[in-house]
């Protein structure tokens, strides 16, 4: 079976790797590289637990194959703290109570963090739109949503002061 | 997690490369966002030897949409379908489809080519190895009977479910195909085969696309019609991410008081997306009640749902019905 050598950005930093054609994005991160923010909950789509972003849009790691993000930009959630201080999104998450368990926050946060690039003031409909691939089953979601207009608010607030 | 079966992927980058693939590995698959082929591969359905990947192909990810025709490339996103300015404007019913499949995140990712040939669904069948195992199978992979309708003869109901079909067959949808005999556009009437009791076809759930063995769907295409409206409805168990109950994409023309043309088409009711035969005979009169209970019995006699989801195939085929009539009604009400 075919192995190609895989260039890819990950997480800001140029990387190169072996990997097997039949291996999936997912597989990749986690179980080559140890990259286990990323979480598993389905066996297909069905979840948004896996969710990257590629080239700053989000994608479910689950169904991508490793080889296709050849040349491309891959961040994941362990992407987002910077010198030891959470990203807004995460600083939502956390203050807001939009994690319980946590197991799907990862998920959530790369998905929201997509739709904050493209859109830094989003309505609740479009938090609601833009996070409908994703499924938690502690929070009832409006913690979420909750979380998501905190990130908003700073980093509009940041924007502005910068 | 367990890994997949071994596969080999060619990424080509021109529609000359993808069809050279395809000839050099007869028994290879297309993909392009994965996300009906790659869940059917890890739950062992499928274990093709070579996957070509469709995303690469910058000469098939364009969308052109005027005042006479949309043409769609097969390696578009349906995100990027669903937010084209001119498919909205002008042919609202494929943008509106484009935006109800599955999840944002899924949109980023699926095909129109992948929508075009999405699988044919059943809970039977889209389920884990084990699963489908202690079930002894069915007919649409190994087994020897068919669990939704056990007396069915070799016949499977598996179900389409892919949004697209039904709007694009509003505008008289065609495909234009390409393979090793050549290149063919196929109207997307006729590319849908799953058997369904009123027109004979020879196809069922298993066989429900006519597309010869090495075929590449390169683009859809269709025509509108000056002063057509369009929408799309659909029912899903869960709002956000699902695939259909049942889905319905309607066409209206008005002329002052006269029904000029009427158009419905259904996903999520038959092993094929269904153009509904007979609206024709409705239209060049006044649009009244008796035009909706007319359309009822049309969808009655059409539409044939089994029990290939979570609700009963009744319930399907109800719900498709009344769906049609309300977006009939209120694009009726909302036309000029
Ligand atoms: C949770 C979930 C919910 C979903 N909900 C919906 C829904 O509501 N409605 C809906 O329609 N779909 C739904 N889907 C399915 C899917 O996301 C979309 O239909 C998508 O458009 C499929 O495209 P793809 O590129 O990902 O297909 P792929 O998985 O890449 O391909 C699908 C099939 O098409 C074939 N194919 C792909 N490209 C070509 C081509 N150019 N020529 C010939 N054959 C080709 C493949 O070989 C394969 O058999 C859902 C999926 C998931 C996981
Ligand atoms: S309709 Fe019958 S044969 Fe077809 S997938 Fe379902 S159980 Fe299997
Ligand atoms: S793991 Fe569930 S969608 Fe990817
Ligand atoms: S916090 Fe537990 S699943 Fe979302």
């Amino acid at each position: 079976m075919a192995k190609r050598i895989l260039s890819f950005t990950l997480n800001g930093k140029r990387h190169d790797g072996v990997v097997p054609d039949n291996m999936l994005l997912l597989d990749y991160l986690r179980e080559r590289l140890m990259m286990t923010g990323t979480k598993t909950g389905c066996d297909g789509g069905e979840c948004g637990l896996c969710t990257v972003l590629v080239d700053g849009t989000p994608k479910l790691s689950c169904l991508t194959l490793a080889c296709s993000v050849e040349g491309k930009t891959v961040e994941t959630i362990e992407s987002l703290e910077r010198d030891g201080r959470l990203a807004a999104i995460q600083e939502g998450f956390h203050l807001k109570l939009g994690s319980q368990c946590g197991y799907c926050t990862p998920g959530y946060i790369m998905a929201a963090e997509g739709l904050l690039r493209r859109n830094a003031d989003p309505s609740i409909d479009e938090i609601r739109a833009a996070l409908g691939s994703n499924i938690c089953r502690c929070t009832g979601y409006v913690k979420i949503i909750e979380a998501v207009q905190y990130a908003s608010v700073r980093l509009r607030g940041l924007k502005a002061a910068a | 997690m367990d890994a997949l079966h071994e596969f080999d992927v060619i990424r080509p980058k021109t529609v000359a490369e993808m069809l050279a693939a395809r000839k050099a590995h007869p028994a290879s698959r297309l993909i392009g966002g994965g996300t009906d082929i790659l869940v059917n591969i890890r739950r062992g359905i499928e274990k093709p030897p070579v996957l070509i990947e469709t995303n690469e192909v910058s000469e098939l990810r364009t969308i052109a949409a005027d005042a006479n025709e949309i043409v769609v490339g097969a390696s578009v996103k349906l995100a990027e379908l669903a937010q084209h300015a001119a498919v909205k404007a002008r042919y609202p019913a494929i943008a509106e489809a484009a935006d109800s499949i599955a999840g944002p995140t899924h949109r980023n990712m699926g095909t129109v080519g992948g929508n075009i040939c999405l699988d044919t669904r059943c809970i039977f069948y889209n389920q884990s190895e084990w699963w489908r195992g202690a079930n002894a199978h069915c007919l649409k992979t190994v087994g020897q009977m068919c669990h939704v309708a056990p007396k069915s003869k070799g016949v499977c109901f598996a179900t389409f479910s892919g949004d697209l079909a039904p709007a694009f067959l509003l505008y008289g949808g065609e495909i234009d195909l390409a393979g090793p005999d050549g290149a063919r556009t196929v109207a997307l009437r006729d590319f849908y085969i799953g058997y369904s009791k009123q027109d004979g076809s020879t196809g069922d759930g298993r066989n429900y696309m006519a597309i010869k063995p090495g075929e590449i769907v390169l683009r859809v295409r269709a025509r509108n019609v000056p002063g057509l409206v369009s929408a799309y409805d659909k029912i899903r168990i869960r709002k956000s991410i699902e695939y259909p109950v049942a889905g319905v994409a309607a066409a209206v023309k008005r002329a002052g008081a006269t029904l000029a043309d009427l158009r419905v088409a259904f996903t999520g009711t038959n092993p094929r997306a269904v153009l509904l035969d007979g609206t024709a005979a409705l239209c060049g009169k006044p649009f009244s009640d008796a035009t909706l209970a007319a359309l009822d019995d049309l969808c009655r006699d059409q539409l044939m749902s089994m029990k290939t989801t979570f609700t009963p195939g009744t319930y399907r085929r109800r719900v498709a019905t009344v769906m049609a009539k309300r977006l009939v009604r209120r694009l009726w009400d909302t036309a000029a």
